[in-house]
Protein backbone atom coordinates (compact mmCIF):
# COMPACT_ATOMS: atom_id res chain seq x y z
CA UNK A 1 0.00 0.00 0.00
CA UNK A 2 1.54 3.51 -0.59
CA UNK A 3 1.78 6.49 1.02
CA UNK A 4 -1.12 9.04 1.36
CA UNK A 5 0.08 11.41 3.73
CA UNK A 6 1.50 14.49 2.64
CA UNK A 7 4.50 14.09 5.22
CA UNK A 8 6.84 11.44 3.36
CA UNK A 9 7.27 8.06 5.48
CA UNK A 10 10.74 8.35 6.92
CA UNK A 11 12.57 5.23 6.16
CA UNK A 12 11.54 2.38 9.17
CA UNK A 13 15.01 1.26 9.63
CA UNK A 14 15.89 4.49 11.26
CA UNK A 15 13.22 4.03 13.38
CA UNK A 16 13.73 0.85 14.03
CA UNK A 17 17.44 2.37 14.53
CA UNK A 18 15.80 5.03 17.32
CA UNK A 19 13.93 2.41 19.24
CA UNK A 20 16.51 -0.09 19.42
CA UNK A 21 18.89 2.98 20.86
CA UNK A 22 15.87 3.71 23.25
CA UNK A 23 16.01 0.03 24.22
CA UNK A 24 19.72 0.01 25.36
CA UNK A 25 19.33 3.15 27.30
CA UNK A 26 16.31 1.93 28.66
CA UNK A 27 17.72 -1.48 30.46
CA UNK A 28 20.47 1.32 31.39
CA UNK A 29 17.99 3.20 33.10
CA UNK A 30 15.65 0.25 34.25
CA UNK A 31 19.04 -0.92 35.91
CA UNK A 32 19.69 2.42 37.33
CA UNK A 33 16.59 3.66 38.61
CA UNK A 34 16.37 0.42 40.19
CA UNK A 35 15.06 0.57 44.31
CA UNK A 36 17.95 -0.34 45.81
CA UNK A 37 16.07 -0.91 49.68
CA UNK A 38 12.38 -2.19 48.21
CA UNK A 39 11.57 -3.49 51.59
CA UNK A 40 12.61 -0.26 53.23
CA UNK A 41 10.18 1.43 51.18
CA UNK A 42 7.55 -0.02 51.16
CA UNK A 43 7.35 0.34 55.04
CA UNK A 44 5.53 3.20 56.53
CA UNK A 45 4.42 5.61 54.02
CA UNK A 46 3.60 9.23 54.98
CA UNK A 47 0.28 9.67 56.33
CA UNK A 48 -2.60 10.34 53.78
CA UNK A 49 -5.94 9.78 53.04
CA UNK A 50 -5.41 7.82 49.56
CA UNK A 51 -4.90 4.27 48.79
CA UNK A 52 -0.92 3.17 49.42
CA UNK A 53 -0.40 5.69 52.05
CA UNK A 54 -0.65 5.23 56.10
CA UNK A 55 -3.93 6.41 57.28
CA UNK A 56 -4.15 9.62 59.04
CA UNK A 57 -4.33 9.09 62.33
CA UNK A 58 -6.77 10.62 64.98
CA UNK A 59 -8.21 10.06 68.34
CA UNK A 60 -11.63 10.52 69.11
CA UNK A 61 -14.64 10.35 71.74
CA UNK A 62 -16.49 7.49 71.37
CA UNK A 63 -20.60 8.32 71.20
CA UNK A 64 -21.07 5.75 74.48
CA UNK A 65 -17.68 6.92 76.02
CA UNK A 66 -14.50 6.54 76.07
CA UNK A 67 -12.13 6.76 72.93
CA UNK A 68 -10.44 5.16 69.52
CA UNK A 69 -7.18 5.57 68.67
CA UNK A 70 -6.90 4.53 64.91
CA UNK A 71 -3.10 3.48 65.49
CA UNK A 72 -3.70 1.35 67.98
CA UNK A 73 -5.83 -1.17 65.97
CA UNK A 74 -2.56 -2.17 63.76
CA UNK A 75 -3.07 -6.12 63.27
CA UNK A 76 -6.56 -5.44 62.45
CA UNK A 77 -8.63 -4.77 59.06
CA UNK A 78 -10.46 -1.71 59.75
CA UNK A 79 -12.97 -0.21 57.66
CA UNK A 80 -13.43 3.27 58.49
CA UNK A 81 -16.59 5.17 57.26
CA UNK A 82 -17.39 8.90 57.30
CA UNK A 83 -21.06 9.63 57.45
CA UNK A 84 -23.23 12.20 58.86
CA UNK A 85 -27.37 11.92 59.91
CA UNK A 86 -28.42 14.14 57.47
CA UNK A 87 -26.54 12.71 54.46
CA UNK A 88 -29.10 10.12 52.48
CA UNK A 89 -26.34 8.17 51.01
CA UNK A 90 -25.01 7.53 54.36
CA UNK A 91 -28.38 6.57 55.40
CA UNK A 92 -28.83 4.16 52.58
CA UNK A 93 -25.51 2.32 53.01
CA UNK A 94 -25.63 2.11 56.79
CA UNK A 95 -27.76 -1.04 57.22
CA UNK A 96 -25.48 -2.83 55.33
CA UNK A 97 -22.26 -2.02 56.38
CA UNK A 98 -23.61 -2.94 60.25
CA UNK A 99 -24.58 -6.26 59.03
CA UNK A 100 -20.84 -6.84 57.20
CA UNK A 101 -19.73 -5.48 60.95
CA UNK A 102 -22.01 -8.23 62.34
CA UNK A 103 -20.88 -11.15 60.32
CA UNK A 104 -16.98 -10.40 60.33
CA UNK A 105 -16.24 -8.56 63.80
CA UNK A 106 -15.43 -12.36 65.50
CA UNK A 107 -12.64 -12.38 62.24
CA UNK A 108 -11.15 -9.32 63.67
CA UNK A 109 -13.13 -6.91 61.54
CA UNK A 110 -13.07 -3.62 63.24
CA UNK A 111 -15.22 -1.15 61.53
CA UNK A 112 -15.39 2.95 62.76
CA UNK A 113 -18.75 5.29 61.80
CA UNK A 114 -16.76 8.54 61.82
CA UNK A 115 -19.32 10.91 62.08
CA UNK A 116 -18.82 14.39 60.87
CA UNK A 117 -20.36 15.93 63.96
CA UNK A 118 -18.64 19.68 63.53
CA UNK A 119 -21.22 19.37 60.37
CA UNK A 120 -23.67 17.47 62.38
CA UNK A 121 -25.77 17.28 66.03
CA UNK A 122 -25.25 14.53 68.51
CA UNK A 123 -28.77 14.63 69.33
CA UNK A 124 -29.15 13.84 65.77
CA UNK A 125 -26.48 10.98 65.65
CA UNK A 126 -27.89 9.45 68.52
CA UNK A 127 -30.97 9.48 66.89
CA UNK A 128 -29.53 7.93 63.87
CA UNK A 129 -27.95 5.43 65.51
CA UNK A 130 -30.77 3.95 67.33
CA UNK A 131 -33.16 4.01 64.51
CA UNK A 132 -30.91 1.97 62.28
CA UNK A 133 -30.17 0.04 65.58
CA UNK A 134 -26.23 0.31 64.85
CA UNK A 135 -24.37 -1.59 67.32
CA UNK A 136 -20.96 -0.70 65.57
CA UNK A 137 -18.56 1.82 67.45
CA UNK A 138 -19.34 5.20 66.39
CA UNK A 139 -17.22 8.48 67.16
CA UNK A 140 -17.31 11.95 66.94
CA UNK A 141 -14.96 14.54 65.12
CA UNK A 142 -16.81 17.30 66.88
CA UNK A 143 -13.81 19.81 65.54
CA UNK A 144 -13.67 19.13 62.05
CA UNK A 145 -10.24 17.89 62.43
CA UNK A 146 -10.14 14.56 61.31
CA UNK A 147 -12.16 15.92 58.43
CA UNK A 148 -9.50 18.08 57.11
CA UNK A 149 -7.13 15.23 58.06
CA UNK A 150 -8.69 13.43 55.68
CA UNK A 151 -9.65 16.25 52.95
CA UNK A 152 -13.15 15.04 52.61
CA UNK A 153 -14.15 15.67 49.07
CA UNK A 154 -18.05 14.11 49.44
CA UNK A 155 -19.92 11.75 52.02
CA UNK A 156 -20.14 9.42 52.73
CA UNK A 157 -16.52 8.22 52.35
CA UNK A 158 -14.99 4.71 53.29
CA UNK A 159 -11.39 3.48 53.70
CA UNK A 160 -10.51 0.21 53.40
CA UNK A 161 -7.20 -0.06 56.13
CA UNK A 162 -5.06 -2.97 56.44
CA UNK A 163 -3.38 -4.94 58.95
CA UNK A 164 -0.37 -2.24 58.94
CA UNK A 165 -2.59 0.60 58.68
CA UNK A 166 -2.21 1.04 54.96
CA UNK A 167 -5.32 2.49 52.97
CA UNK A 168 -5.86 -0.32 50.49
CA UNK A 169 -9.17 1.39 48.94
CA UNK A 170 -11.20 4.60 49.44
CA UNK A 171 -14.59 4.83 48.17
CA UNK A 172 -15.83 8.64 47.72
CA UNK A 173 -19.46 8.50 47.43
CA UNK A 174 -22.33 6.35 47.98
CA UNK A 175 -24.46 4.23 48.88
CA UNK A 176 -22.18 1.21 48.42
CA UNK A 177 -23.45 -2.49 47.66
CA UNK A 178 -22.78 -4.78 50.48
CA UNK A 179 -21.07 -6.94 48.28
CA UNK A 180 -18.65 -3.99 47.21
CA UNK A 181 -17.91 -3.77 51.08
CA UNK A 182 -18.17 -7.20 51.59
CA UNK A 183 -15.34 -8.09 48.58
CA UNK A 184 -12.93 -5.21 49.90
CA UNK A 185 -13.45 -6.53 53.35
CA UNK A 186 -12.22 -9.80 52.25
CA UNK A 187 -9.65 -8.56 50.56
CA UNK A 188 -8.37 -7.39 53.33
CA UNK A 189 -8.95 -10.60 55.89
CA UNK A 190 -6.89 -12.88 53.39
CA UNK A 191 -3.35 -11.13 54.10
CA UNK A 192 -1.80 -11.80 57.13
CA UNK B 1 -5.81 18.01 41.90
CA UNK B 2 -9.27 18.47 41.53
CA UNK B 3 -10.62 15.29 42.00
CA UNK B 4 -14.59 15.74 42.25
CA UNK B 5 -17.06 18.34 41.12
CA UNK B 6 -20.26 18.81 43.37
CA UNK B 7 -23.39 20.00 41.45
CA UNK B 8 -26.45 19.34 43.78
CA UNK B 9 -26.70 16.26 44.78
CA UNK B 10 -24.37 14.75 42.47
CA UNK B 11 -20.65 14.43 42.55
CA UNK B 12 -19.02 14.55 39.38
CA UNK B 13 -15.20 12.37 39.22
CA UNK B 14 -13.19 14.64 37.04
CA UNK B 15 -10.74 12.46 35.96
CA UNK B 16 -13.89 9.78 34.73
CA UNK B 17 -14.61 13.71 32.52
CA UNK B 18 -11.54 13.49 31.13
CA UNK B 19 -10.95 10.28 30.23
CA UNK B 20 -14.24 10.03 28.70
CA UNK B 21 -13.64 13.88 26.80
CA UNK B 22 -10.15 11.35 25.67
CA UNK B 23 -12.20 8.77 24.47
CA UNK B 24 -14.24 11.00 22.44
CA UNK B 25 -11.76 12.86 20.87
CA UNK B 26 -9.61 9.31 19.78
CA UNK B 27 -12.63 8.14 18.36
CA UNK B 28 -13.06 11.49 16.27
CA UNK B 29 -9.31 10.76 15.26
CA UNK B 30 -9.66 6.92 14.70
CA UNK B 31 -12.39 7.44 12.10
CA UNK B 32 -10.68 10.59 10.58
CA UNK B 33 -7.83 8.07 10.02
CA UNK B 34 -10.03 5.27 8.78
CA UNK B 35 -11.71 7.16 6.49
CA UNK B 36 -8.06 8.28 4.87
CA UNK B 37 -6.95 4.70 4.86
CA UNK B 38 -10.00 3.67 3.34
CA UNK B 39 -11.50 1.56 6.11
CA UNK B 40 -15.26 0.60 6.89
CA UNK B 41 -15.80 4.01 9.20
CA UNK B 42 -18.97 1.86 10.76
CA UNK B 43 -16.87 -1.19 11.51
CA UNK B 44 -13.75 0.23 13.21
CA UNK B 45 -16.03 2.51 15.64
CA UNK B 46 -18.18 -0.93 16.14
CA UNK B 47 -14.93 -2.73 16.95
CA UNK B 48 -13.46 -0.10 19.47
CA UNK B 49 -17.10 0.35 21.50
CA UNK B 50 -17.28 -3.10 21.55
CA UNK B 51 -13.75 -3.59 22.59
CA UNK B 52 -13.87 -0.78 25.49
CA UNK B 53 -18.19 -2.46 26.41
CA UNK B 54 -16.72 -6.05 26.45
CA UNK B 55 -13.54 -5.02 28.35
CA UNK B 56 -16.12 -3.28 31.01
CA UNK B 57 -18.39 -5.95 31.69
CA UNK B 58 -15.46 -8.55 31.62
CA UNK B 59 -13.33 -6.49 34.38
CA UNK B 60 -16.65 -6.68 36.12
CA UNK B 61 -17.10 -10.42 35.59
CA UNK B 62 -13.66 -11.11 36.61
CA UNK B 63 -13.78 -9.54 39.81
CA UNK B 64 -17.00 -11.07 40.71
CA UNK B 65 -15.64 -14.88 39.96
CA UNK B 66 -12.80 -13.55 42.02
CA UNK B 67 -15.30 -12.73 45.01
CA UNK B 68 -18.21 -15.34 43.81
CA UNK B 69 -19.69 -16.29 47.41
CA UNK B 70 -20.08 -12.36 47.93
CA UNK B 71 -22.14 -11.95 44.59
CA UNK B 72 -23.68 -15.30 45.11
CA UNK B 73 -25.92 -14.24 47.81
CA UNK B 74 -26.09 -10.68 46.31
CA UNK B 75 -26.68 -11.05 42.43
CA UNK B 76 -28.17 -7.50 41.82
CA UNK B 77 -24.42 -5.86 42.39
CA UNK B 78 -23.34 -7.02 39.77
CA UNK B 79 -24.69 -4.00 38.42
CA UNK B 80 -23.26 -1.54 40.79
CA UNK B 81 -21.77 1.44 39.06
CA UNK B 82 -18.70 1.76 41.73
CA UNK B 83 -15.26 1.40 39.44
CA UNK B 84 -13.79 -0.51 42.38
CA UNK B 85 -15.23 -3.75 41.95
CA UNK B 86 -13.50 -4.37 38.44
CA UNK B 87 -10.70 -6.10 37.71
CA UNK B 88 -8.71 -3.39 35.29
CA UNK B 89 -6.05 -6.41 33.83
CA UNK B 90 -8.75 -8.88 33.35
CA UNK B 91 -10.96 -6.61 31.73
CA UNK B 92 -7.85 -5.09 29.19
CA UNK B 93 -7.01 -8.63 28.43
CA UNK B 94 -11.28 -9.36 27.42
CA UNK B 95 -11.64 -5.85 25.66
CA UNK B 96 -8.80 -6.63 23.36
CA UNK B 97 -9.76 -10.24 22.50
CA UNK B 98 -13.28 -8.57 21.93
CA UNK B 99 -11.91 -5.78 19.66
CA UNK B 100 -9.89 -8.43 17.64
CA UNK B 101 -12.89 -11.32 17.50
CA UNK B 102 -15.37 -8.28 16.40
CA UNK B 103 -12.81 -6.44 13.51
CA UNK B 104 -11.98 -10.45 12.18
CA UNK B 105 -15.42 -10.93 12.43
CA UNK B 106 -15.92 -7.20 10.46
CA UNK B 107 -13.11 -8.60 7.90
CA UNK B 108 -11.52 -5.36 8.91
CA UNK B 109 -7.74 -5.64 7.65
CA UNK B 110 -4.99 -5.89 10.27
CA UNK B 111 -2.36 -3.78 9.69
CA UNK B 112 -4.66 -0.91 8.04
CA UNK B 113 -6.73 -0.89 11.05
CA UNK B 114 -3.79 -1.03 14.03
CA UNK B 115 -2.86 1.96 12.14
CA UNK B 116 -6.44 3.80 11.98
CA UNK B 117 -6.16 3.25 16.13
CA UNK B 118 -2.39 4.71 16.44
CA UNK B 119 -3.29 8.74 16.85
CA UNK B 120 -6.26 7.54 19.07
CA UNK B 121 -3.91 5.68 21.35
CA UNK B 122 -1.78 8.73 21.58
CA UNK B 123 -4.42 10.98 22.12
CA UNK B 124 -5.58 8.85 24.92
CA UNK B 125 -2.66 8.53 26.19
CA UNK B 126 -2.82 12.49 26.94
CA UNK B 127 -6.63 12.00 28.39
CA UNK B 128 -5.16 9.17 30.73
CA UNK B 129 -2.07 12.18 32.03
CA UNK B 130 -4.82 14.27 32.40
CA UNK B 131 -7.48 11.92 34.53
CA UNK B 132 -4.05 11.17 36.76
CA UNK B 133 -3.13 14.92 37.57
CA UNK B 134 -7.49 15.53 37.97
CA UNK B 135 -7.02 12.82 40.41
CA UNK B 136 -3.50 12.74 42.20
CA UNK B 137 -3.05 9.21 40.95
CA UNK B 138 -0.16 7.70 39.79
CA UNK B 139 2.21 10.26 41.89
CA UNK B 140 5.90 11.43 41.57
CA UNK B 141 8.22 10.41 44.21
CA UNK B 142 9.61 13.48 47.10
CA UNK B 143 12.04 15.43 45.33
CA UNK B 144 13.96 19.20 45.59
CA UNK B 145 13.46 20.28 41.98
CA UNK B 146 11.92 23.77 41.19
CA UNK B 147 9.15 22.37 39.55
CA UNK B 148 8.21 19.93 42.16
CA UNK B 149 4.12 19.81 43.02
CA UNK B 150 2.93 19.64 46.40
CA UNK B 151 1.22 16.79 46.64
CA UNK B 152 0.15 13.97 49.24
CA UNK B 153 1.73 16.37 51.97
CA UNK B 154 5.41 16.35 49.77
CA UNK B 155 6.83 18.00 47.08
CA UNK B 156 6.92 15.33 44.35
CA UNK B 157 8.22 15.37 40.65
CA UNK B 158 5.07 16.13 38.65
CA UNK B 159 4.88 12.73 36.93
CA UNK B 160 1.89 13.28 35.54
CA UNK B 161 2.23 16.71 34.09
CA UNK B 162 5.60 14.22 32.72
CA UNK B 163 3.27 12.28 30.78
CA UNK B 164 1.10 14.09 29.59
CA UNK B 165 4.32 15.55 27.81
CA UNK B 166 5.41 12.79 26.75
CA UNK B 167 1.89 11.63 25.23
CA UNK B 168 1.56 14.98 23.67
CA UNK B 169 4.77 14.41 21.67
CA UNK B 170 4.69 11.33 20.92
CA UNK B 171 0.83 12.49 19.01
CA UNK B 172 3.10 15.31 17.40
CA UNK B 173 5.66 12.62 16.37
CA UNK B 174 2.93 10.60 14.76
CA UNK B 175 1.77 13.76 12.53
CA UNK B 176 5.25 14.61 11.65
CA UNK B 177 8.13 11.68 11.70
CA UNK B 178 6.04 8.74 11.10
CA UNK B 179 7.99 5.46 9.65
CA UNK B 180 6.59 3.31 6.46
CA UNK B 181 3.49 3.92 4.73
CA UNK B 182 0.05 4.23 6.16
CA UNK B 183 -1.85 1.26 6.50
CA UNK B 184 1.14 -1.15 7.24
CA UNK B 185 0.70 -0.90 10.95
CA UNK B 186 4.29 0.50 11.81
CA UNK B 187 2.44 3.75 12.69
CA UNK B 188 1.06 2.39 15.59
CA UNK B 189 3.62 0.18 16.19
CA UNK B 190 6.15 3.51 16.54
CA UNK B 191 3.18 4.93 18.71
CA UNK B 192 3.54 1.48 21.07
CA UNK B 193 7.51 1.70 21.00
CA UNK B 194 7.80 5.37 21.62
CA UNK B 195 4.65 5.52 24.58
CA UNK B 196 6.85 2.30 26.05
CA UNK B 197 10.26 4.26 25.66
CA UNK B 198 8.42 7.34 27.81
CA UNK B 199 7.16 4.98 30.33
CA UNK B 200 10.79 3.41 30.97
CA UNK B 201 12.30 6.42 31.56
CA UNK B 202 9.50 8.17 33.26
CA UNK B 203 8.92 5.37 35.92
CA UNK B 204 11.75 5.96 38.05
CA UNK B 205 10.16 9.53 39.22
CA UNK B 206 7.11 7.32 40.23
CA UNK B 207 6.43 7.41 43.75
CA UNK B 208 4.18 4.55 43.92
CA UNK B 209 6.03 1.94 41.71
CA UNK B 210 5.25 -1.66 41.71
CA UNK B 211 8.49 -3.08 42.90
CA UNK B 212 9.56 -6.60 41.60
CA UNK B 213 12.59 -8.49 42.88
CA UNK B 214 15.77 -7.22 42.66
CA UNK B 215 13.91 -3.60 43.10
CA UNK B 216 13.20 -3.56 39.57
CA UNK B 217 10.24 -1.76 38.86
CA UNK B 218 7.49 -3.83 37.25
CA UNK B 219 6.60 -1.20 34.70
CA UNK B 220 9.94 -0.68 33.07
CA UNK B 221 10.62 -4.26 32.90
CA UNK B 222 7.04 -4.36 31.23
CA UNK B 223 7.99 -1.99 29.15
CA UNK B 224 10.92 -2.96 28.00
CA UNK B 225 9.24 -6.27 27.05
CA UNK B 226 6.38 -4.25 24.74
CA UNK B 227 9.20 -2.39 23.36
CA UNK B 228 11.75 -4.85 22.21
CA UNK B 229 7.84 -6.94 20.73
CA UNK B 230 7.43 -3.80 18.81
CA UNK B 231 11.15 -3.67 17.42
CA UNK B 232 10.68 -7.07 16.21
CA UNK B 233 7.20 -6.65 14.51
CA UNK B 234 8.12 -3.42 12.96
CA UNK B 235 11.45 -5.44 11.32
CA UNK B 236 9.06 -7.97 10.13
CA UNK B 237 6.12 -5.82 9.00
CA UNK B 238 8.75 -3.35 7.38
CA UNK B 239 10.26 -5.97 5.40
CA UNK B 240 6.78 -7.24 4.51
CA UNK B 241 6.21 -3.98 3.03
CA UNK B 242 9.40 -4.05 0.99
CA UNK B 243 8.59 -6.88 -0.42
Amino acid sequence: MKSKTNVPPVNSNRVIAMMTLFLILGVVWTFISRVPDASSQQLGPPPNPKAGFTAPDFTLDLLDGGQLTLSELRGYPVVLNLWASWCLPCRSEMPAIERVYQRYKDAGLIVIGLNMTSQDSESDVRAFVQELGLTLPIVLDRDGSVQSRYQLLGLPSTYFIDRQGIIRSVIVGGPMSEATIQSNIEDLLQEK
Amino acid sequence: MFPFLRIGPFLIQMPGLALLAGLWISTTLIEKEALHLKLNTAATLNMIFSGLFGGLIGARLIYVIEHFNVYLSSPISLFSLNTSTLNSLGGLIIGVVIALLIGRHQRLPFHPTLDALAPGLAVFMVAAGVANLLSGNAHGSPTHFPWAIYLWGEYRHPTQIYETTAALTIFILWKTISAGSRGSGIRFLQVVAFSASARIFLEAFHGDSLIWLGGFRAVQVISLIILTLAIYLTKQWGKAERE
